[in-house]
């Protein structure tokens, strides 16, 4: 068989909170045609200890992501803001390590889902039901670092009967920030609380965002608040509802 | 309490005040819409133009003590005395100095964050000199016995009502309503001081180095009769603030008025040459230029941090900041809020005492995406926690954490072991940690994804 291969990357996020959507995203590569490689060795890019400042701490992780993925072609992530890890400030982690240039090089490879699906001209892949509108959650990350603006809301619309839809202002943070959330909790509540608030009162319950760290921290403030919400990753959102796979 | 409590305290405090939320987002969204529209209607490429602007300030950087040099000897020759101060302590004296030679009891200022920065009010009171506010939002926060909230907007925390029994309280008149009839309030209160003060002090927006000017921007009027009714004129200027030339204002003033209050251009743009001249019927006989190091040449020296002080206040990066719009102004506890100051005062007052603010951020982004001079502020906030780091002021919970952590996350092998004896311990921890911190803890799934391609995709 000649199909392509692609390597996934399952953040750690992923893999031990949320696997489903890593299977998610699996299941929808396959039904474009592709080949799915995984390394098993994999684990995480770094990027809580380099958020944090230890530097030592994060080469030690990031520097485990480098050798894994070293070797690979295109390499796909359910996450903006681990791709934008890897793309935008791994060249600053590995300045003046010994792996700097094949650290940086990965910048090239490693591609968030949506991108990957307007690198790969896969848009016209997609197709599925569905009945309403959506808020779409674009992750700060992936907006400001990684440039991704519309194209998921393109993918979204590829789904007979979407509406989606996103809040003016784009993008709000949704106040995750990795650690920041453990250290100002109450600052980062309610920064989850208003943008919850925003979707809420254009009367959007549905929400899908394209990064697992927004998706676990809006969550728990939803449940936290009562806010009956869907908050959903575009890889579970496309799986519910394409036809393809 | 040390400031990182107190911070952690206030923040949190502020964060549960929803009154105070719905003021501050308010006020912001009014801004928003205003910076909006007029990005609009005034550029046609708003990229390229803070492009631009970004780099003519890195010129400055690169030839700031030729610039400073030219700006001194131009200011000399127009007939002010330039004086430069290294602190804070060297300015006050300095400035006390000159209020003696002159005799000043009184002084009028106009809205500047330099003079905050050394505390010039407390130096003035603590030494028998009157202070004046002469703009409208300081007035306001010195009648309340506050610090300014934002950098550009020092009252914003505070409603029509609330500015209305403050004015009945403490200045006697009739409470209003209209913000109109407020203005009129404070303008009437204002116009003695003016003929009365014996200093007329004020800060810079822009220090040109050729011909030789300062600038001062303003909306409201007071900054001109500040700096021109009074026999004796100090600007206190951070020594950042150059533009190489005149022409330059053709960029920075549209720029400014834009991102700082979403205006075409401000109410009044002062040029100030010198003090009164030979043969001119008005002006200030003295004025005094005290330019203020202050930890800017120590920034400076520093390959990744200098491009912070290509900022021009603006204030854009606090309206933007989700942080700051959650914990306001006085929350920061220091001269410069949000995204800029938390970039700033670490490195001003010493990382050890004040890296918290660097902390406290969830690198959006939204401050970067702002800045109309192109500083990557959450980029400095990350160096900022870099150097936090490595002069060890990492608490040793989340330095061991990371430690752990780190050891964990570099091998397959212990992930898997930590997945199958965290499983339950995390939801213990959950239940044991406050609410606030326990809700934040996931719940781990039954299966890890590594597992799960075990079971069904090894074949
Ligand atoms: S850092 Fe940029 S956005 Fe913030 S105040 Fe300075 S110039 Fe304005």
């Amino acid at each position: 068989m000649n199909s392509k291969h692609v390597s996934v990357f399952i953040p750690c996020l992923v893999d031990q909170v949320y696997p489903e959507m890593g299977i998610a995203m699996i299941k929808l590569l396959r039904s474009f045609g592709y080949e799915i490689f995984y390394h098993k060795e994999q684990t995480c890019c770094g990027q809580p200890a380099f958020n944090a400042g230890q530097r030592k701490e994060a080469i030690k992780v990031a520097g485990h992501f480098v050798e894994v993925f070293a070797e690979d072609g295109l390499i796909v992530s359910p996450s903006g803001s681990c791709t934008a890890m890897v793309r935008k400030y791994f060249p600053n982690l590995f300045e003046g390590h010994h792996a700097c240039e094949t650290a940086a090089a990965l910048g090239g490879r490693v591609l968030e889902f949506s991108e990957f699906i307007q690198q790969e001209d896969l848009l016209n892949k997609i197709s599925g039901k569905w009945k309403g509108r959506i808020g779409f959650h674009n992750s700060c990350h992936s907006y400001r670092e990684l440039d991704i603006d519309d194209f998921p809301l393109r993918i979204l619309k590829r789904i007979d009967g979407v509406e989606p839809v996103r809040p003016p202002g784009e993008p709000v943070c949704c106040g995750f920030g990795g650690l920041f959330s453990f250290k100002f909790p109450a600052v980062s509540a309610t920064m989850a609380r208003s943008r919850l608030e925003q979707f809420f009162e254009l009367g959007l319950k549905t929400i899908v965002s394209n990064d697992p760290g927004c998706i676990m921290h809006l969550r728990q403030e939803a449940k936290d608040k009562n806010m009956n919400m869907d908050i959903l990753h575009l890889v579970e959102f496309l799986e519910r509802t394409t036809k393809t796979i | 309490m040390n400031t990182q409590k107190q911070f952690k305290k206030q923040s949190a405090e502020k964060a549960h005040d929803q009154q105070h939320l719905l003021k501050i987002r308010k006020a912001i969204r009014t801004y928003d819409e205003k910076v909006a529209e007029m990005k609009q209607a005034q550029f046609i490429d708003w990229p390229a133009a803070r492009k631009q602007a970004g780099q003519i300030k890195q010129y400055v950087l690169e030839n700031w003590a030729d610039l400073l040099e030219q700006f001194e000897s131009n200011m000399k020759e127009n007939g002010a005395e330039v004086l430069w101060a290294e602190t804070a302590e060297q300015a006050r004296q300095i400035f006390l100095e000159i209020a003696d030679r002159h005799k000043a009891k009184k002084i009028v200022k106009s809205k500047s964050m330099t003079t905050e920065e050394i505390e010039l009010n407390e130096t003035c009171e603590a030494n028998g000199i009157e202070v004046w506010e002469s703009d409208l939002g300081e007035l306001i926060v010195q009648l309340a016995g506050e610090k300014p909230y934002h950098i550009v907007t020092p009252a914003m925390h505070k409603s029509k009502a609330e500015i209305s029994k403050l004015f009945h309280e403490k200045l006697g008149s009739v409470e209003s309503d209209s913000a109109e009839e407020l203005t009129m309030i404070a303008r009437a209160h204002l116009r003695q001081a003016y003929v009365t003060a014996d200093i007329g002090v004020s800060g810079a927006n822009f220090l040109i180095a050729d011909p030789g000017l300062v600038h001062i921007t303003e909306n409201e009027g007071n900054i001109r009769l500040t700096t021109a009714c009074p026999p004796v004129h100090v600007v206190i200027a951070g020594i950042e603030k150059l533009l190489p030339r005149l022409e330059d204002l053709a960029l920075f003033l549209p720029l400014l008025a834009t991102s700082g209050t979403g205006q075409q251009l401000t109410g009044y743009n002062n040029l100030i040459r010198g003090p009164r001249a030979a043969g001119e019927a008005d002006g200030p006989r003295k004025m005094y230029v005290i330019l203020l190091d202050n930890g800017r040449s120590q920034l400076h020296a520093d390959p990744k941090l200098r491009i912070a002080l290509r900022c021009i206040r603006c204030g854009a990066c606090l309206n933007a900041c989700p942080v700051y719009k959650t914990i306001g102004g006085h929350s920061y506890q220091t001269t410069y809020q949000g995204p800029i100051g938390a970039v700033l005062t670490p490195q001003f007052r010493g990382i050890a005492e004040w890296h918290h603010l660097s902390d406290a951020s969830s690198l959006c982004g939204a401050c970067t995406q702002v800045c109309p001079v192109d500083i990557p502020l959450h980029e400095l906030l990350l160096e900022n926690r870099r150097q936090s780091d490595e002069q060890s002021n990492t608490s040793l919970f989340w330095k061991q954490s990371l430690k752990i952590w780190a050891v964990i996350m570099s091998d397959r092998g212990k992930l898997n072991a930590f997945h199958r004896a965290a499983a339950n311990g995390a939801e213990a921890a959950a239940l044991l940690l406050p609410h606030e911190t326990g809700k934040r803890i996931p719940k781990l799934a039954r299966q890890t994804f590594a597992q799960w391609w075990e079971e069904n995709e090894q074949s």
